[in-house]
């Protein structure tokens, strides 16, 4: 007989162009918090996807309880006791807690019944819920607890958690991580995913580490040092930063002068008096938990949304404020947003004409309004080539490509037009780890050619990586700069946490 | 049991065979509808469908009545391709009808050849013109295009009315509401004679194969093209969105325009109420079964011509109301949308076990 409550065994998981999952195997312990931790793209979420009955997989088997499971669909893995919490919230924004709770549940209930048993079930973990509030009301902490009780509520034997503090404040990951102790000491089972070190340590019993698909080492968390996983995650020992601050020039390139703009969305962030320099050669990051304005912030910048603003933007010491998209790229302004598909490029169309999106300063790609198509192929064979975009030709519909590469086209669009500025939102997010450290180097070195760049990414290592110099956005306010080789991590973690003074 | 599933990618063959698939069903169920009706469904589609075109004066027809469809389908599909829907057409047909027939009877007794560019320019202007009102109230006000460009079909219908019984009526023509007739200079050529088939079909071709070299060789139509897929991906590219849709509106708004005056200078000579049997709104089914592309469209306007002629042999000899024709043509919209599923969606066979 085996012992483990959940035995993983060979799983294979191929994709179109990547192996997700090759060959995983481990054991998860009953009522255990059984951390999974990776980089982006090492293969954790589609284990758990698979296991939650989302993903078929090519090979391998997985047993609940010693018997062989197959979930088709998340009801069914839900009917055997598995419960999951998504990290982004699937929740409906205009509906109230109780109706967000029985629109998830299977069971015909009464509502009278189902408020009761949240009732009891909040009170029981501390994750005080007004049932009768809108979704739209609640913090991001809130809404997760409501996935949690939502979870809860089916009764599960194990709870998926799925990088639940990508969004909350450290004092809400306590509460969080307090809850998730006594679900286990009830005997239910944490399966909790992440790429954070220190939440592993702290919060963890046992860690199955992986890395491009493959399962490094299951082990106990105690005994690890944030070092020794960060080797096992890494493959390499993390060094401290390496920024080199010797292509900053003294000149002031863009300075933001106490932007403010008020949005009465409940969905969106105010913007409340930012101001940043940036000078010649110099990367910029602007740090932060999702959804405290970074992309409200970033349409101020790239002029997509450029009504009521109060303050001024000043680019080569003149006001562009009010300048429009177009005409500040015409200044040699380069963007690229967060979304891929549909933003920054249109899936429906090929990487040829995807180009043509983001017009730089000086390209003859059109006569009187005829588009000349072998000078844009030309310009997109190269980048292709340069930014070592993996596609059959330029004439591939952007969809198909993979988001790695996909980034790697749009970042290397506006990178080989070498802008004086290149503003970015998440430049690797959602891509593997490959694409990521080669769009990092090529961020690195396009500053280093004189370039500025401004990144605002939620990806703490990444600006540490790549950065100089580093402000905390936060609830709409932007904190003072810090130097990236001197940081004080606890700083930061504050800061991030609303603490901005 | 039959599931539907994704197709994860859209089918670049389905795209094509939907509007054929459409097609087909339409025939099916028609035949279906003749039988309930009592008549022998095979006869009843041969007389609809054949018999119309099996004689060059039949062909002729399928032309003439071919050459407006396609001529203002191309021009929704600047509209269309730009998710733009501009469905008043047939009022911006109608007001080139008007600015053009308005010269033509002006000059009726000048004998020129400027008159009749005179005419075909007005008329397009005309169009423009009147399309330009729901694209301003949409980029001032943000109103929807859908029921402003559909009202404003109706009031240019009635100032046409208002027209011909009116100021522009003809002095000898006993009352009836009819203005005088266009000169010879206000009438478009015949191509061949003895039939109806005119001058407007070369600039119908003309013109699809400038809309051709719009939509794939310039910056215009590669804008309204993202702008269409995506409205996001044009504002990060900084495209003047006012821009585009108040233009693909005038584009759209003139070549309706110039069907129009290709209607009233070409088969009829004058101006009356009734001059379009609706053209302005079968073109949209033309636009979206032709796949708002050129090629496509002028095929669909055959198809669509044809259910007219259809209609009238049908009439005359199986005594059927003419409106039959509306009936095919709703049909065919109908499958098309079904059809068009099957792009994104493939159909899945479950067994009764699995």
């Amino acid at each position: 007989m085996n012992p483990y409550l959940i035995t993983i065994d060979k799983i294979f998981k191929r994709y179109p162009d990547v192996v997700a999952n090759n060959n995983v195997s481990f054991n998860i312990r009953k009522g255990k918090i059984h951390a999974l931790l990776g980089e982006n793209g090492a293969g954790k979420s589609t284990i758990v996807k698979i296991l939650y009955g989302l993903v078929t997989p090519d090979s391998g088997s997985i047993l609940l309880n010693n018997l062989v499971i197959k979930f088709k669909t998340p009801s069914e893995a839900r009917a055997n006791g598995i419960g999951m919490v998504f990290q982004h919230f699937s929740l409906f924004e205009s509906l109230t807690i109780s109706e967000n709770l029985i629109l998830g549940l299977e069971e015909k209930i009464s509502f009278k019944k189902l408020k009761e048993k949240a009732i009891e079930i909040s009170k029981k973990y501390d994750l005080l819920l007004d049932l009768d509030s809108p979704i739209s009301n609640l913090s991001a902490g809130e809404k997760q607890s409501v996935e949690i009780v939502r979870a809860l509520l089916q009764e599960p034997k194990v709870l998926i958690m799925d990088e639940p503090t990508s969004v909350l404040t450290p004092i809400e990951s306590e509460v969080l991580f307090k809850n998730l102790k006594k679900l286990t000491d009830e005997g239910k089972t944490i399966l909790y995913i992440t790429h954070k070190l220190d939440e592993v340590i702290k919060n963890c019993d046992e860690v199955t580490i992986m890395r491009n698909g493959n399962v490094i080492t299951t082990c106990s968390a105690e005994g690890e040092t944030k070092e020794t996983l960060a080797i096992k995650m890494l493959g390499y020992r993390v060094n401290s930063p390496i920024t080199d601050y010797n292509s900053i020039n003294e000149e002031v390139l863009f300075q933001a002068i106490h932007l403010s703009k008020s949005f009465n969305d409940p969905f969106l962030t105010d913007l409340k008096n930012i101001s940043f320099n940036v000078r010649q050669g110099e990367i910029f990051g602007i740090a932060g938990v999702a959804g405290n304005g970074q992309k409200e912030l970033m349409e101020l910048l790239t002029g997509e949304n450029i009504a009521n603003i109060q303050g001024k933007i000043i680019f080569e010491n003149e006001e562009i404020t009010k300048l429009s998209t177009k005409n500040r790229r015409k200044l040699s302004i380069g963007f690229v947003p967060e979304d891929r598909l549909g933003h920054s490029a249109v899936p429906e169309l090929s990487l040829s004409e995807n180009i043509l999106l983001s017009q730089f300063l000086g390209n003859d790609f059109s006569k009187m309004g005829i588009l000349d198509f072998k000078k844009i192929d030309l310009y997109t064979k190269d980048v292709i080539k340069k930014f070592n975009v993996k596609t059959p030709s330029e004439k591939v519909f952007a969809k198909n490509l993979s988001g790695g590469n996909l980034q790697k086209f749009v970042i290397g669009r506006e990178v080989n037009s070498k802008p004086k500025l290149l503003i970015i939102f998440q430049p690797t997010w959602g891509v593997d780890t490959g694409a990521e450290s080669f769009i990092r180097q090529s961020l690195i070195k396009l500053s280093k050619e004189g370039s500025s760049l401004i990144v605002i990414s939620q990806d703490l290592d990444e600006l540490i990586e790549i950065t100089h110099h580093i402000s905390v956005i936060s609830n709409g306010i932007l904190s003072k700069p810090l130097e990236t080789k001197n940081l004080d991590i606890k700083k930061l973690g504050m800061m991030m946490g609303g603490s901005i003074d | 049991m039959i599931s539907i599933v994704p197709r994860g990618s859209s089918s670049q063959l389905m795209f094509i065979l939907a509007p054929i698939f459409a097609i087909f069903l339409t025939l099916f169920c028609g035949a279906i509808i003749f039988a309930f009706m009592g008549y022998n469904p095979f006869e009843a589609l041969k007389i609809f469908f054949i018999s119309p075109i099996s004689n060059a004066y039949g062909l002729s027809e399928l032309l003439v009545k071919a050459t407006p469809l396609a001529l203002i389908a191309v021009g929704l599909s600047f509209c269309f391709k730009n998710n733009i829907y501009n469905i008043g057409a047939e009022g911006q047909l109608t007001m080139g009808a008007i600015f053009g027939g308005g010269i033509g009877i002006l000059f009726h007794d000048v004998n020129s050849f400027l008159i009749l560019p005179m005419m075909i320019i007005a008329g397009g202007i005309g169009g423009a013109l009147w399309a330009s009102i729901p694209a301003l109230l949409k980029i001032k006000f943000n109103t929807n295009e859908i029921l402003t460009s559909l009202m404003l079909a109706y009031i240019a219908l009635l100032i046409l009315d208002y027209l011909v019984v009116g100021p522009w009526r003809d002095p000898d023509g006993f009352n009836f509401p009819k203005t005088r007739s266009f000169g010879e200079s206000g009438r478009m050529p015949i191509l061949f004679d003895g039939l109806r088939v005119h001058f407007g079909l070369i600039i119908t071709l003309i013109l699809l194969a400038l809309s051709w070299f719009v939509y794939s060789k310039t910056m215009f139509g590669y804008q309204l093209k993202v702008s269409g897929y995506s409205p996001k991906a044009a504002r990060f590219a900084g495209f003047n969105k006012n821009f585009l849709i108040f233009s693909a509106f005038a584009i759209s708004g003139a070549f309706a325009g110039i069907a129009g005056i290709g209607e009233v200078s070409g088969p009829i000579g004058l101006l009356y109420r009734d001059i379009s049997p609706n053209y302005g709104f079968t073109a949209i089914i033309v636009c979206f079964l032709g796949r708002l592309h050129p090629l496509g469209i002028i095929f669909a306007s055959l198809i669509i011509a044809l259910t007219y002629l259809g209609a009238e042999d049908a009439q005359l000899f199986l005594q059927i109301p003419a409106s039959v024709g509306f009936v095919f043509q709703g049909l065919v919209l109908f499958f098309l949308l079904g059809t068009d599923l099957l792009v994104n969606f493939k159909l899945r066979l479950n067994t009764l076990n699995g």
